[in-house]
C-alpha cells in the first residue's frame, strides 16, 4: 500500500524500481548537448506522410526498443500508461494499438511522464500490478500543429518562446527488485498564476513546479539537500530562472531538462525544450544511467505541464501549470 | 486560492516572471525587417524594370505599366510560394519576422503553408477548409475595411 505523508505525498511500502528504460529523439535532440545520450535517433518525419502517424511510430518504436531491452514480453506488461500533446492523445493510440499491451491514456500535458509515474507506483503499490511501462511522446511538428502555426509559416519566436522535443520514451517499472527505486511521489496541484503570454510557458509552469518541490518537502520533512538534484521537465532557461527565486532553490540542486537539451545559441532554441519527450527522454537516457553508475543517489523527477488548450489560449484562459514529483533513490 | 508560495501574490509573481522574461530585441528586429522586407522590393523592383524594359520587349513583347505591375504581384507571390514549398521561407522568417511577413511574400507563405500542412487531411475538408485559417482574417477584415472606407468616403464627398 502506499501510505499518505502530510498533504500530498504518498511514500512506497512496496517496492517499486525502475529496471529500464529507452528514447528515441529527432535529429535536433541528437545534436544537442546530451545527443549521445540517447538510444536512437530518426527524422521528424520518420519516412511518414503525417506527423500524427511519424510520432505514433516514434512511440511505438520506443515501446519496442524498451521491451528488447528487458527479458520480458509484452505479455508481462500488466499495463502502459502513454500520453502526448496531440488531440485527444493521437499518437499514444495509434502508436500502441498493435503493442496488445493494456493501455490507459493520460493527459498531463508535459507532466505526463510523471503523472504516469505516480499512478503507476499506486498500480503496483495497490499489488494487483507488478509490472507497468509508463511512456510519454512529442514531436516538435505536430505540437506546433496542434498548439501554433503550420509548420512552414514563416515569423520569429520570442525569446521566452520553447522549442517541443521530438522524442518517445519510456520506463519499465516493476515489484521486482532492481535498479533505482521510486520511494515516494506527490501528486501536484493546478495552480495558475494568471499567465496568459502562451509563448512563455515556463513562467506558467514555475509557480506549479515551486508548490509541488515546497509540498514534497514540507510533506516528508526534508530539504533539496536530500537529493543530489532536484530535476525539472520543461520550465526552460526562464522559468527554471523564475523558479529558483521563489523557491530559493540554488542552481547546485536544480536542474532542467528543457535547459539542457539544447544549445540556445547555436540551436537557436531561445529558452529552451519542451514537450512530453523532452522530461522522459532526459529522465530515461541522462540521469537513469547516472543512478545506474552510482553518480547520483538521490533525485526528485518533477515533470511539469501547461495546462492549455488552443481554444482555452483563443478564448483568453490563463494558463494554468501542473507538476507532479517522484523521488528515485538507489 | 491557498497556494501559499511563501505569500507569493499574483501581482508580485507578476513582476519576478516580468524580470525573468527577456523581451525581444527591437532594434535588431526592426533592424532585420527594414533590410529584408527592402531586399524584397529591391526583388520586385528589379524584376517590374527587367520586364519592362524595351530590351526585353523584343522576347515578351510590348509590356504596359499595369501589367508589368500586375506580372510582378504575380512573380512574387510564385516565389513566396516557392521558398514555402522548398521548406525555405520559414527558416528566414525566424530572422526576418515583419519584413517576410508583411510584403506580399509573406501573404503567398500563410495561404501556403496552411496547405502543405493540412494536405494530410485530404483536400476538401484539409487544404480546402484550412488553406485560409490565416489568411482568412486578413481578407476578411480587409473587405470590410475597405467598404467602411468607401462609405465614408461617398457621405463626405
Amino acid at each position: 500500500m502506499s501510505v499518505k505523508k502530510g498533504r500530498q505525498t504518498y511514500v512506497n511500502d512496496r517496492g517499486v524500481y525502475i529496471r529500464e528504460t529507452a528514447a528515441i529523439v529527432g535529429p535536433r535532440e541528437k545534436a544537442g548537448p546530451l545527443g549521445d545520450c540517447f538510444d536512437e535517433v530518426r527524422p521528424e518525419d520518420w519516412g511518414e506522410k503525417t506527423w500524427e502517424k511519424a510520432e505514433a511510430k516514434f512511440i511505438c518504436a520506443a515501446f519496442h526498443k524498451l521491451m528488447g531491452k528487458t527479458d520480458r514480453k509484452t505479455e508481462d506488461i500488466d499495463c502502459v500508461l502513454a500520453g502526448d500533446l496531440m488531440n485527444q492523445c493521437t499518437a499514444s493510440s495509434i502508436g500502441l494499438k498493435d503493442s496488445n499491451a493494456p493501455y490507459l491514456g493520460l493527459f498531463g500535458a508535459c507532466s505526463t511522464i510523471a503523472e504516469g509515474m505516480c499512478i503507476a507506483s499506486f498500480l503496483i503499490n495497490s499489488g494487483g500490478m507488478d509490472n507497468v511501462v509508463c511512456m510519454a511522446s512529442s514531436n516538435f511538428c505536430s505540437a506546433e500543429k496542434t498548439y501554433r502555426t503550420p509548420v512552414e509559416q514563416g515569423g520569429q519566436r520570442p525569446p521566452t518562446s520553447q522549442w517541443t522535443v521530438t522524442a518517445a520514451g519510456g520506463l519499465w517499472l516493476s515489484s521486482e527488485p532492481g535498479g533505482p527505486e521510486i520511494t515516494s511521489v506527490t501528486v501536484g496541484r493546478i495552480v495558475d498564476f494568471n499567465i496568459t503570454d502562451s509563448n512563455n510557458m515556463g513562467a506558467a509552469m514555475a509557480p506549479a513546479a515551486a508548490d509541488t518541490i515546497m509540498t514534497h518537502m514540507s510533506d516528508l520533512n526534508r530539504t533539496p539537500d536530500y537529493y543530489d538534484a532536484v530535476i525539472t521537465g520543461d520550465l526552460g532557461i526562464t522559468g527554471s530562472g523564475i523558479l529558483r527565486e521563489i523557491t530559493g532553490l540554488s542552481e547546485s540542486v536544480h536542474m532542467d531538462c528543457g535547459a539542457m537539451i539544447f544549445d540556445p545559441v547555436k540551436q537557436r532554441t531561445n529558452s529552451g525544450g519542451s514537450g512530453c519527450g523532452c522530461g522522459t527522454a532526459v529522465l530515461s537516457c541522462c540521469f537513469y544511467p547516472k543512478l545506474i553508475r552510482g553518480e547520483m543517489k538521490k533525485i526528485l523527477f518533477v515533470a511539469t505541464g501547461a495546462l492549455m488548450s488552443p481554444v482555452s489560449v483563443m478564448q483568453s484562459e490563463s494558463i494554468s501549470g501542473i507538476a507532479h514529483a517522484v523521488a528515485i533513490e538507489i | 486560492m491557498d497556494h501559499d508560495l511563501n505569500g507569493l501574490t499574483k501581482e508580485k509573481y507578476a513582476a519576478v516572471a516580468d524580470r525573468h522574461s527577456a523581451g525581444s530585441n527591437v532594434v535588431k528586429n526592426c533592424a532585420l525587417a527594414f533590410v529584408s522586407g527592402g531586399l524584397i522590393c529591391i526583388i520586385a523592383q528589379l524584376f517590374y524594370d527587367l520586364i519592362t524594359c524595351s530590351a526585353a520587349s523584343h522576347i515578351f513583347g510590348e509590356i504596359d505599366e499595369e501589367s508589368g505591375k500586375t506580372l510582378t504581384v504575380m512573380f512574387m507571390v510564385f516565389l513566396g510560394v516557392l521558398l514555402t514549398a522548398l521548406n525555405v521561407y520559414d527558416e528566414i522568417g525566424r530572422v526576418a519576422g515583419a519584413g517576410t511577413i508583411v510584403p506580399i511574400t509573406g501573404f503567398a507563405n500563410s495561404i501556403t503553408s496552411p496547405a502543405m500542412e493540412y494536405k494530410s487531411e485530404g483536400f476538401i475538408l484539409g487544404v480546402g477548409s484550412q488553406m485560409f485559417r490565416v489568411a482568412g482574417p486578413v481578407i476578411v477584415y480587409g473587405t470590410a475595411a475597405s467598404v467602411t472606407a468607401g462609405f465614408i468616403y461617398y457621405l463626405i464627398r
